[in-house]
């Protein structure tokens, strides 16, 4: 699904992965775990092709397409999306009107469906996360890629300011994109979740943990071996491992 | 009628020919000549062609089936005007010639809410008079369908002077779309509309204005409506197409306990357009309400005035102007300005929010992260800034208004 290669990418001036390599093969989940300010964000956003993230060296390929210079909109085209962890408002363009335009064209009856799972309904005529709370702006998020239904799917915190209720709806909604609801072998759909909690884990079955720390994948592990390292020794012992 | 009526005005209109307006460029009159008069159509699907298109372009349904009656005018001459056959015994359109021939009370109406010398526009309208539309709504008559209007100019170089009143009687509730345009041959010219609302007792008028001008055109509206006791008055105004200057601030005297006026704008300021739109809400009755939004996107070389006026003259009312625009180029200049003014009234409650700023970067990515391109997401945004919905208009005036934007915009932008 997806191959990264000795990527390396800043922002403004300041470079911030410093050679990533990873493989996301297809129907993998995998988590990343890592300090404020190691990368993780800035992975997930690089992957996506935001203009503000510039690659300085390495490759990305997508499904064995050469991603690396592709701009944001090419790239969800080709099955890539992904839930902002601080998404923008949108002044008098509504929800429903944005589902709608959101390439694979879905029709009403679809948005309403996805609307309905996700406990949007009553916001699809609303102006897009225009004076949304933390929770209804996760929520958001993920209808708007419940209607997009991308390949590969990159969450930036699904849990961060999400009460409990919320959360294992979220988790709940998640486990649909991701194509949990298929049979093992049948799955396709792969995701990198970015997570300081590791809440999220008890709603999302993960395959693999990966430890981000100054720009480097400094550990891999299984998601709970890792959580678990992360809990007892913070980061304390993946920083001898840079 | 109409000579005595005249007669009354003429001194005062004289004395004001050269008198400047209060804001935007002064225009030589003498540099516009009068137009000719023009034939009768029968009906608006025998008009020609590129003037049914420049029509439909202001917001005129030349079907007329979504529309309760008809007024047009081509340069001075009044070509067409109709009442569909369920609405008769309901409202009264016709020429402001004919209903200052018709109609006495016409003296309560004429030069009421305007002041014929407001400056030398206004005294123009009085000293060349070439018609204008008279529409009445009977009183308690709530009209489902919009009535229109469509004023036009054909011919190069000319001036049309029109004014018109516009009257809701008690308990009478319509919605007036009027639309002003040229056909494309047509490049330069001047447009003076007076037009005077008077909205009695527990009335409710939307009025939307759609102008549709030319390059090399000067228009220069004045309008004032006068606003009873539990009345409301919405005024609509959308400007899509370059124009040479436009120039207006048109008010709501709010007089009569609970009234409420709205004003709203929606403006594109295209080319070297010149524009200077302002509205001014008079809270002058008890508990009476006013709000003023306005919406611009200024491109190219343009340059917009935004202005809005508040005036409290009673304790207990309440106001609000809301004024935002977008610069799209780097040699366009927009000014917003808000201006409250309490008038001996402490407890008034007057408030405003103005901002200029560019079209969000960190929006267009978000788009594009969701697969629309760079240009899909600009069109967007800029689609939801001017948002129709403000205009509180019904869905499908509404809706045909959004397919004028997009259309004007694939054209322009």
């Amino acid at each position: 699904m997806l191959e990264i290669k000795n990527l390396y990418a800043q922002v403004g001036n300041n470079l911030i992965l410093k050679g990533i390599n990873l493989n996301i093969k297809d129907g993998e989940v995998v988590i990343l775990m890592g300090p404020n300010g190691g990368g993780k964000t800035t992975l997930l956003h690089t992957i996506m092709g935001m203009p503000k993230y510039k690659i300085i060296d390495g490759q990305i390929l997508f499904n064995e397409i050469d991603i690396t210079n592709l701009s944001p909109d090419e790239r969800a085209k080709l099955g890539i999306g992904i839930m902002f962890q601080k998404p923008p408002y949108i002044r008098g363009v509504n929800l429903k009107e944005l589902a709608s335009i959101i390439p694979g064209h879905k029709d009403n009856k679809v948005i309403e469906e996805n609307a309905e799972a996700i406990d949007m309904k009553d916001y699809l005529e609303r102006e897009v996360n225009f004076g949304f709370s933390g929770g209804e702006l996760k929520r958001s998020e993920v209808f708007q890629l419940l209607c997009q239904d991308p390949k590969l799917i990159l969450l930036d915190e699904p849990e961060s300011g999400v009460d409990i209720e919320n959360i294992s709806l979220i988790g709940k909604n998640l486990n649909k994109l991701l194509g949990k609801e298929e049979k093992i072998k049948n799955r396709v759909k792969s995701g990198i979740i970015v997570t300081h909690t590791g809440y999220i884990l008890d709603y999302i079955n993960a395959n693999k943990g990966f430890i981000l720390i100054d720009g480097k994948i400094v550990c891999e592990g299984t998601p709970n071996d890792i959580l678990e390292e992360v809990r007892k020794y913070g980061y304390r012992r993946c920083q001898q491992c840079k | 009628m109409q000579i005595d009526l005249s007669r009354k005005y003429k001194d005062l209109a004289k004395r004001a020919v050269n008198k400047k307006a209060a804001y935007g460029i002064d225009i030589d009159l003498k540099m516009y000549e009068d137009a000719a008069e023009v034939g009768n159509y029968k009906g608006l699907d025998t008009l020609p062609t590129e003037i049914k298109e420049a029509a439909l372009l202001a917001g005129v349904d030349v079907t007329e089936k979504n529309r309760s009656g008809t007024y047009m005018q081509i340069d001075h001459s009044v070509i067409y005007n109709k009442i569909m056959a369920s609405y008769e015994n309901k409202i009264e359109i016709i020429s402001v010639n004919d209903a200052l021939e018709k109609f006495p009370e016409m003296e309560k109406y004429w030069w009421q809410a305007v002041n014929v010398d407001q400056d030398k526009y206004t005294a123009n309208a009085e000293l060349k008079p070439m018609h204008g539309y008279f529409i009445r709504v009977l009183p308690g008559m709530k009209i489902d369908k919009p009535i229109q209007s469509c004023l036009m100019l054909q011919e190069n170089a000319k001036v049309q002077n029109v004014h018109n009143i516009i009257i809701l009687e008690e308990g009478a509730e319509a919605q007036i779309i009027t639309g002003c345009a040229i056909p494309p041959k047509v490049k330069e010219g001047l447009h003076i509309g007076i037009s005077e609302f008077y909205i009695k007792k527990g009335a409710k008028l939307t009025f939307t204005m759609i102008h549709n001008w030319a390059e090399d055109f000067h228009v220069r509206p004045r309008s004032a409506a006068i606003v009873e006791e539990d009345a409301t008055f919405i005024n609509n105004y959308v400007l899509l197409k370059p124009v040479k200057s436009i120039q207006m601030f048109p008010s709501a005297n709010l007089i009569g306990k609970n009234a409420k006026a709205q004003f709203n704008s929606i403006l594109y300021g295209k080319e070297d357009s010149h524009i200077d739109v302002g509205s001014k809400v008079i809270l002058t009755g008890e508990n009476t309400a006013g709000q003023a939004v306005s919406r611009a996107i200024v491109d190219d070389n343009a340059t917009i005035y935004a202005r809005g006026t508040l005036i409290g003259k009673n304790d207990t009312v309440k106001a609000h102007l809301d004024c935002r625009g977008i610069l799209a180029s780097k040699d366009a200049v927009m000014y917003a300005i808000p201006e409250l003014v309490a008038d001996k009234s402490t407890h008034a409650k007057l408030s405003h929010e103005a901002a200029i700023g560019p079209i969000g970067e960190e929006e267009i990515e978000y788009l594009m992260a969701r697969g629309l391109s760079k240009d899909e997401a600009v069109t967007l945004i800029t689609q939801g800034f001017m948002d129709t919905k403000i205009l509180g208009l019904p869905e499908m005036l509404e809706n045909s208004l959004k397919e004028m934007i997009n259309r004007t915009r694939d054209d322009t932008m």
